[in-house]
């Protein structure tokens, strides 16, 4: 006699649960991919642009700057009117689109490498320093977090385009106000379970002294936690840079961005859609990739931070 | 209770002061920050003449004493472009704004805490994924394209919805959807989770074992608990809905605040860039503390503690 | 003996249904319980005590447990059977529980009254007013001091024992013939466990329910219960009433686990302990699934379970070497 006896596990899934999360039930709620395949489709996305951006004069069939005003707001080449020359078409300007996107790319990338360095590197630096020395710099620098936190960094990154003028060192400045303070939160989280282990204890005892302790036995164990979020923030890096040049305060034109390239683009919505809609169709498939790839990693290497 | 206010109260002002301070030294960044407070036309008369009202030549913490004290009485300087005070500049576009953002917010709600709590119960399933993709490609789409792409589908191709300006009901429907979109995945998303944590836990078994309704205990059992952590994530929420307000508003053409900060930036406006962040802050420290007291509204532990 | 009995438990089987095989936590248990009497179920922690309980309310926690096999008769009615909305109405009503950690058992968001009002309101519709007035007298009959100001007191206002006496006070309130007290003293301080205990023995006495009160502490059953049922590795390996199970227990387990008590009299010696581990769930032995822990084991008891072996009067025992009357 088989009793259909399942009135409230609604969940299939966990069927697959071990028994030992059966005896300690997870106090972290899963992700919404419980099996972690290799995210195959989402790398190749990736390297596809990794590559564009890296060799962006050889792939590029034009120049992402030179005007060709007979040739302007051309189709792309599938559609009616639309020339075999500009794969993707061409903008207000004449200028081939398939071209400045690969270009742009190597824009993202810079950006997101620059700024995931410098944000991301005062992130770690602060969460370590916090978690690890605590009292009264740890109350202090978290309080800067809350602030960090509860304020739009993109105000702020406004305000510097304004005073400082635009340019790559502003967007990058600009953009690592904006990362730090997540960076710096789950590190200290981290550190903090870290101080209390017995390896950091035994140092201590050894007499080694604190700096030295978090160089050689707390930035190490906390590297894990700090690639999975830095993979997990290359898409708000890259949305960020690609807000901020659409709002007139990334790299200045005629440098070709993402986002530029939509806020040019967006005027002329109603007779060459393709101006605006093809640059937004490669942020959102990079930033869908790259956050499917960091979901994995985490999953891998870090699956706490799923609260995340 | 009233301590907790207070205390959060102070937390706001200090804020808000180093907001001001980081400002104000921003603007000094460059040298003197007259040259960012004229228009590019101005003569050297003009310049001194600022210089002098504003009192700019003397030492810096002077100039910030100044600052400070005309900043205190409401004055945050004149709008270059629009040769009026910027305070009022903001105020005369902040209810347009005000209009725009409920609605976002309701929409977030409405549509992400439900969606939340029926993915949470049906993990794994169909639905779950579903929502999971929705969740995962409204992080992923910026939000200025999305609003393009909305211009492009419902108001060229499809002619049902107006592409921009204020006006009528309809007018309201694309940038309601553009700024309330990553709302709908940030509540879906935060719901789900902590649903998922509150649905194992031993008091849900109790008012099982007393016999409810299914509804009764997840609707009210489980959902009220669940949206602690929700509201604690308002204060990011909030600091998005401005940032996504000046990208909607500059998409669609709509007179708010969002994009007076635009404006602001394209036409190098320094003093009602300076005026709109602080006013800004102002006005996400009011609604943060409001949470922090509906917060406390929700979980007595904090109430009364 | 003519006592009606209000549960009845057969051959109840609840599994795991893992990925990596099946956990057979609950494999044939079978006990009954009478109108107004206390049944402790004891063992040592995982042998399947809480999944028994937790089988009886079909409130199995997620993750692939399912009750494949068996009968729990509620006054007659196989509740195994019930639709869900059935099953619905049967708790609280008819069968409650309390369960173990009072700290995480009450909803930290509602108020004591409005948890318990809800009980109340399973059992009948009146004004609220009327509804308060008898949460009120619930919280009294728990012996809570000042009910009137705690009933609007929130759950982390409230000591340990306090909540426990509220989640008593909720499972009660809708008038159950059965309760189920799934260690409902282990988290609680000494002091406040015997006052539990009375108050238990009290409310028993007076509504006449019938407990099934689960435990891993021998020493509880002897001042709590009138039978005991002894489980091991999800069977019940012997039961009978307290008195015998301590004077003459038959199962080599059931004296180990008495041994294992600290004893008021008598020299202060060492206390005995079990060697070695209960077998894997999911790999059990064909055998009795004591024999590797067993010292009097022989060959059979590790190729043939032994059935159960009535030992006297009400006294049963799974084990070869339990003298059968």
């Amino acid at each position: 006699m088989a009793l259909a006896e399942r009135p409230h596990s609604t969940d299939a899934v966990a069927r697959r649960l071990s028994l030992w999360r059966l005896v300690w039930p997870a106090r972290v709620p899963g992700g919404f991919r419980r099996t972690a395949r290799v995210p195959w489709i989402p790398i190749a996305i990736i390297s596809v642009i990794v590559v564009m951006a890296l060799f962006a004069p050889l792939l590029a069939p034009y120049s992402p700057i030179d005007q060709t005003l007979r040739d302007k707001l051309l189709p792309p080449a599938w559609m009616a009117g639309g020339s075999d020359k500009y794969f993707l078409g061409t903008d207000a300007f004449g200028r081939d689109i398939l071209s400045r996107l690969i270009y742009g790319a190597r824009v993202s990338l810079i950006v997101a490498l620059l700024a995931l360095t410098a944000g991301g590197g005062i992130g770690l630096v602060v969460g370590i320093v916090s978690g690890y020395v605590g009292g009264a710099v740890d109350s202090v620098l978290m309080r800067l977090v809350d602030a960090a936190f509860t304020f739009p960094a993109i105000l702020f990154a406004l305000l510097l385009a304004v005073t400082m003028g635009q340019g790559l060192g502003t967007l990058v400045i600009a953009i690592s106000l904006l990362l730090w303070a997540s960076f710096a939160r789950v590190i200290r989280g981290e550190v903090l379970s870290l101080r209390q282990r017995d390896f950091v204890a035994l140092a201590r005892v050894r007499g080694c002294s604190a700096p030295r302790i978090m160089l050689t036995h707390i930035l190490p164990n906390v590297l894990n936690t700090f690639m999975v979020l830095v993979t997990l923030n290359i898409g708000v890096v890259i949305i960020a840079e690609a807000t901020l040049s659409f709002l007139g305060a990334g790299i200045p034109p005629p440098t070709p961005t993402w986002g530029l390239m939509i806020s040019e683009g967006r005027g002329r919505i109603a007779d060459a859609w393709w101006v605006a809609l093809i640059p937004g169709i490669a942020i959102t498939l990079m930033v869908l990739s790259v956050n499917l790839f960091g979901d994995w990693l985490r999953d891998r290497l870090d699956p706490r931070l799923r609260q995340l | 209770m009233k301590r907790y206010i207070a205390r959060r109260l102070m937390q706001g002002a200090i804020l808000l002061c180093m907001v001001a301070t980081i400002v104000f030294f921003l603007g000094r960044l460059t040298g003197n920050p007259v040259d960012l407070m004229l228009p590019e036309d101005a003569t050297p008369e003009d310049r001194t003449a600022l210089i002098q009202t504003l009192g700019l030549d003397g030492p810096i913490l002077d100039q910030f004493a100044i600052f400070v004290g005309k900043a205190v009485h409401g004055d945050l300087g004149m709008s270059i472009r629009m040769k009026q005070p910027a305070v009022e500049a903001f105020f005369d576009r902040l209810p347009n704004t005000l209009v725009l953002i409920p609605w976002a917010i309701l929409l977030g709600m409405m549509l992400g805490i439900p969606l939340g709590v029926v993915a949470a119960l049906n993990r794994g399933g169909m639905l779950d994924r579903a929502a999971g993709t929705v969740a995962v490609l409204g992080v992923a789409m910026p939000s200025f394209w999305l609003g393009v792409l909305l211009i492009f589908v419902f108001s060229v191709e499809l002619g049902w919805l107006p592409s921009g300006r204020m006006g009528g009901p309809s007018h309201y429907v694309l940038p309601v959807i553009t700024l309330g979109t990553f709302l709908v995945a940030g509540f879906m998303r935060i719901t789900r989770s902590a649903m998922l944590e509150v649905m194992e836990s031993e008091f849900v078994k109790l008012a099982r074992i007393k016999g409810l309704s299914e509804a009764v205990v997840i609707w009210k059992h489980c959902l009220r608990n669940a949206l602690i952590p929700v509201l604690t994530l308002w204060g990011v929420f909030v600091g998005n809905l401005i940032t996504g307000a000046i990208v909607t508003e500059t998409v669609f053409a709509w007179p708010g605040i969002g994009r007076l900060t635009y404006e602001a930036v394209i036409y190098r406006d320094f003093p009602l860039l300076q005026a709109v962040i602080i006013l800004k802050s102002i006005l996400i420290l009011s609604i943060n503390l409001g949470v922090d007291i509906l917060y406390a509204y929700v979980d007595p532990r904090i109430r009364l503690a | 003996m003519t006592v009606e009995t209000v549960l009845e438990v057969r051959d109840l089987h609840t599994h795991f249904f893992l990925r990596r095989g099946v956990v057979k936590a609950v494999d044939g248990v079978s006990f009954s319980l009478r109108r107004g009497e206390v049944l402790g179920l004891v063992g040592e922690s995982g042998c399947g005590k809480s999944l028994t309980a937790l089988s009886l309310m079909r409130l199995l926690p997620k993750g692939g447990a399912r009750t494949i096999k068996g009968e729990v008769r509620l006054g007659g009615e196989n509740i195994l059977e019930c639709t869900p909305a059935e099953m619905r109405e049967i708790r609280g009503r008819r069968i409650s529980m309390v369960l173990q950690d009072p700290q995480t058992s009450l909803n930290p968001v509602f108020t004591v009254g409005d948890q318990l009002r809800e009980a109340i309101q399973r059992r009948k519709r009146a004004p609220r007013a009327a509804v308060m007035e008898e949460a009120v007298a619930a919280l009294r009959r728990v012996e809570i001091a000042a009910p009137e100001q705690r009933i609007g007191q929130y759950p982390h206002q409230m000591s340990g024992g306090m909540k426990q006496r509220v989640v008593g006070a909720i499972a009660i309130s809708g008038e159950p013939g059965v309760l189920i007290a799934d260690e409902p003293t282990t988290a609680l301080d000494v002091t406040i466990q015997l006052q539990y205990l009375k108050l238990l023995k009290r409310l028993q006495a007076e509504t006449g329910m019938a407990i099934l009160f689960i435990t891993h502490d021998f020493g509880v059953v002897g001042r709590m219960c009138d039978r005991v049922a002894v489980m091991y590795a999800g069977r019940i390996v012997e039961c009978g009433p307290v008195r015998q199970i301590f004077e003459a227990p038959q199962h080599p387990y059931t004296r180990a686990l008495i041994a294992s008590v600290p004893k008021m009299t008598g020299p202060v010696g060492r206390l005995a302990t079990i060697e070695g581990q209960p077998p894997s769930l999911m790999d059990l032995p064909a055998g009795c699934r004591f024999a590797s822990r067993c010292a009097l084991v022989e060959q059979r008891c590790l190729d043939v379970y032994p059935g159960t072996v009535r030992v006297g009067e009400e006294h049963t025992a799974d084990c070869w070497k339990a003298a059968s009357s």
